[in-house]
């Protein structure tokens, strides 16, 4: 019997393991559809994810959901001690492997487990209540609809369900223990207070019931460490590269374009260096699909957790302009999967997911870049559409092009006569 | 009072000279009717405290900023690479510019094409000519008792993190300083950056200007400082659209301080 349960296990194991490396393959080589980025090291950047990934820095600009979501990330990061305890176990054979080499503290260390673990479930219950009950602005915007609004639910409840489930399955182990079946470790906090709903049952139910909840703990994390890869959870694991790999650079500074360079040097009569070479054939300026934006712009789009303080604090999404950087996010990273299963022809990311309109609304201000606790650059994605737009469709608005022609000859993006220019100092007293 | 003679790049060249600081006007700055009287009452600033200064002149030309924001990178590179040959050219170490835009492009992304300068804002130029004493405000005039606040311009802010020298520079007018809801990292756009300021807006509820002048009246106000050309025309025109001009007066800090200086 105990033999079949431990094949059992790492059959389960195994067979989410194996689902698991192939999903992160996939992740991996959708990011690398992008142009790759030249990143150097620096210190700074390790800074960056210690502050803002491990710290939250960004998250305590609101710090209701700050305070909530730090009590589920520390709890889910701790409780994750009693899964390695279930997983040695599972592959052993064994019960509860670590409560003879920690005599006394064993049940400390669980009851502490539980505290979290009840707090875990208060944050998840409040989240919930933001969401569903209150319904606070930025869960309600129209990208939110369907699918992302049920997947952030699905979280709050998967996670207050493995949270509910190690609390039954530490009841009912007590009450085994009592009765001398299971070895004695002691009186667990928060579980011994759940003890009389299970008085009545026999052995055999108490022990069918800590079981269940074991497996259940142990299958629904293996199932919920695949679902993540699906989610916008997958921010969890995505915010460390995300904000090691963020821009240390100003936040006005937009990415030069190398390729442009060489041909307008020639057109100035300027000499070429050799290390400005012109772009390769068939090189597209700026992006209509994925494949032209930066593996880090891909990057970004799976880091996304849909928090919408980016959209929050947009001012053309504030005055009712459709374009939203979270969706912008969502976009990108939906049209990056979907290529990813080789749908290739027919769609791109600007036109079928992203509107011109959406593109042109942006003033460029940076808030959502600020706002963003992952260190995310919607704006980045906006900037490289608008280049497409106007370099290679010659798409731009038409107030837009005037200005071009403007700036081509007068010099200014206004129609002024460029010998006015400097009529601003005459008669100054 | 005698002219004030503005003193182009070319004619100290020609003298074997060159400036400490070269002012670049912008084209905001040049043209804007608006504005002229932002970049006037800035250079009767450095004209006051003698500061050795000078401006390109009709060989200034746009920065290429809007073309940039508005995604044609080739005029932008046109732009900037003719702008460096002429800075190069003049040897040009040090740049103070009154627009943000400017101020953004020349220090931040003018050096991945070969110019390298320090560049300060005009609001970072003043703090320091007041911390050391070369202007000197008189206090207590007819500054104390107003309300002013501060509108954060997205590319001195933000994009620069450039908050508090905007505010020393108030705080020196003895004036009552008070703050929007939204403010510095925080602060909302005026609706122009992006180049916005050259095209319609696109379909919404509101105009984004409107919706910042609510913000700013809603303090109290009667003043709101700005440091940036398109701040200036886009409060100005929310204000108007509250129909609340001539109570309130957005103004640049320069004047301000030119104000305060009987200049
Ligand atoms: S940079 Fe563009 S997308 Fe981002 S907040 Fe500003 S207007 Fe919105
Ligand atoms: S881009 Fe950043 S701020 Fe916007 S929804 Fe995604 S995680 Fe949140």
């Amino acid at each position: 019997m105990a033999i079949l349960s431990q094949l059992a296990f790492i059959s389960i194991v195994g067979l989410f393991s194996y689902l698991i490396v192939k999903r992160i393959q996939k992740i991996r080589s959708n990011i690398r559809f992008g142009r790759k980025n030249e990143i150097f090291p620096d210190p700074e950047r390790w800074k960056n994810l210690f502050l803002l990934a491990f710290g939250q820095k960004k998250m305590f600009k609101k710090p209701i959901p700050a305070f909530l979501h730090l009590l589920i990330y520390v709890g889910f990061l701790l409780i994750n001690l009693e899964v390695l305890e279930i997983l040695l176990d599972g592959f052993f054979g064994t019960h509860r492997v670590f409560a003879p080499w920690l005599p006394g503290s064993y049940a400390w260390a669980i009851s502490f487990f539980e505290i979290l673990a009840v707090l875990v479930i208060v944050a998840c219950l409040a989240f919930l209540f933001r969401r569903n009950i209150v319904k606070v602005q930025r869960f309600t915007r129209p990208e939110m609809k369907g699918w992302p609004a049920l997947d952030a639910n699905l979280i709050l409840v998967i996670e207050l369900t493995l949270m509910v489930a190690i609390l039954c399955m530490n009841a009912a182990d007590q009450l085994l223990q009592v009765q001398g079946h299971y070895v004695s470790t002691g009186k667990f906090l928060v579980s011994s207070l759940l003890i009389p709903l299970f008085e009545g049952f026999t052995p055999t139910q108490l022990m069918l019931l800590e079981r269940a909840a074991w497996w259940f703990h142990l299958v629904g994390i293996l199932a919920f460490a695949l679902y993540v890869t699906y989610s916008k959870h997958l921010h969890i694991f995505m915010a460390f590269p995300n904000t090691y790999y963020g821009r240390l650079s100003m936040k006005g500074k937009m990415e030069n374009m190398p390729e442009v360079t060489h041909e307008v040097m020639l057109m100035l009569g300027l000499p070429v260096e050799g290390n400005k070479n012109p772009p390769a054939e068939g090189f597209r300026f700026g992006a209509k699909d994925v494949g032209d934006l930066s593996r880090k712009n891909l990057m970004d789009a799976y880091a996304c957790t849909e928090c919408g303080r980016c959209t929050a604090s947009c001012p053309a999404n504030l005055t009712g302009k459709k374009l939203s950087p979270r969706k912008v996010m969502m976009d990108t990273r939906d049209r990056m999967e979907e290529l990813g299963m080789g749908i290739v022809e027919g769609k791109t990311l600007l036109g079928d997911y992203v509107t011109h309109e959406e593109v042109n609304a942006c003033t460029s201000c940076n808030a959502c870049v600020e706002a963003c606790p992952v260190s995310i650059n919607p704006l980045d994605i906006i900037v490289q559409m608008r280049r497409y737009i106007a370099m290679e469709e010659s798409g731009s608005p038409a107030a837009w092009n005037a200005m071009f022609q403007n700036v081509e000859t007068n010099f200014a993006p206004w129609k002024f006569p460029s010998q006015d220019r400097f009529s601003w100092a005459e008669n100054i007293k | 009072m005698a002219e004030i003679h503005i003193p182009t790049v070319a004619e100290l060249a020609s003298r074997g000279e060159s400036p400490d600081i070269l002012f670049w006007v912008g084209c905001a700055g040049s043209f804007d009717e608006r504005y002229k009287r932002v970049t006037q009452a800035f250079v009767k600033i450095l004209d006051k405290v003698a500061m050795n200064y000078a401006v390109l002149g009709t060989e200034e030309t746009c920065t290429g900023d809007p073309a940039r924001r508005a995604g044609n990178e080739f005029l932008f590179q046109m732009q900037a690479l003719s702008n460096i040959q002429v800075l190069n050219g003049y040897g040009i170490k040090k740049i103070v510019t009154a627009c943000p835009h400017c101020f953004n492009t020349i220090k931040n992304e003018y050096p991945d094409l070969g110019g390298t300068y320090e560049v300060v804002h005009h609001s970072e130029l003043l703090q320091q000519l007041i911390n050391e004493g070369r202007v000197t405000l008189k206090g207590g005039g007819e500054f104390s008792g107003r309300k002013i606040t501060y509108h954060d311009s997205c590319y001195l802010g933000r994009a620069n993190d450039v908050y508090e020298a905007p505010r020393r520079v108030l705080e020196a007018l003895d004036a009552e300083l008070v703050e929007m809801k939204r403010s510095r990292a925080n602060g909302l756009c005026c609706g122009a950056g992006g180049a916005q300021m050259f095209k319609e807006a696109e379909p919404g509820q509101k105009e984004i200007n409107v919706e910042r002048a609510e913000e700013a009246l809603s303090t109290g106000a009667n003043t709101i400082a700005v440091g940036c050309p398109f701040c200036m025309t886009m409060l100005a025109d929310g204000i108007k659209n509250k129909e609340r001009e001539a109570d309130v007066d957005v103004l640049d800090l320069a004047e301000l301080i030119a104000e305060s200086e009987g200049l």
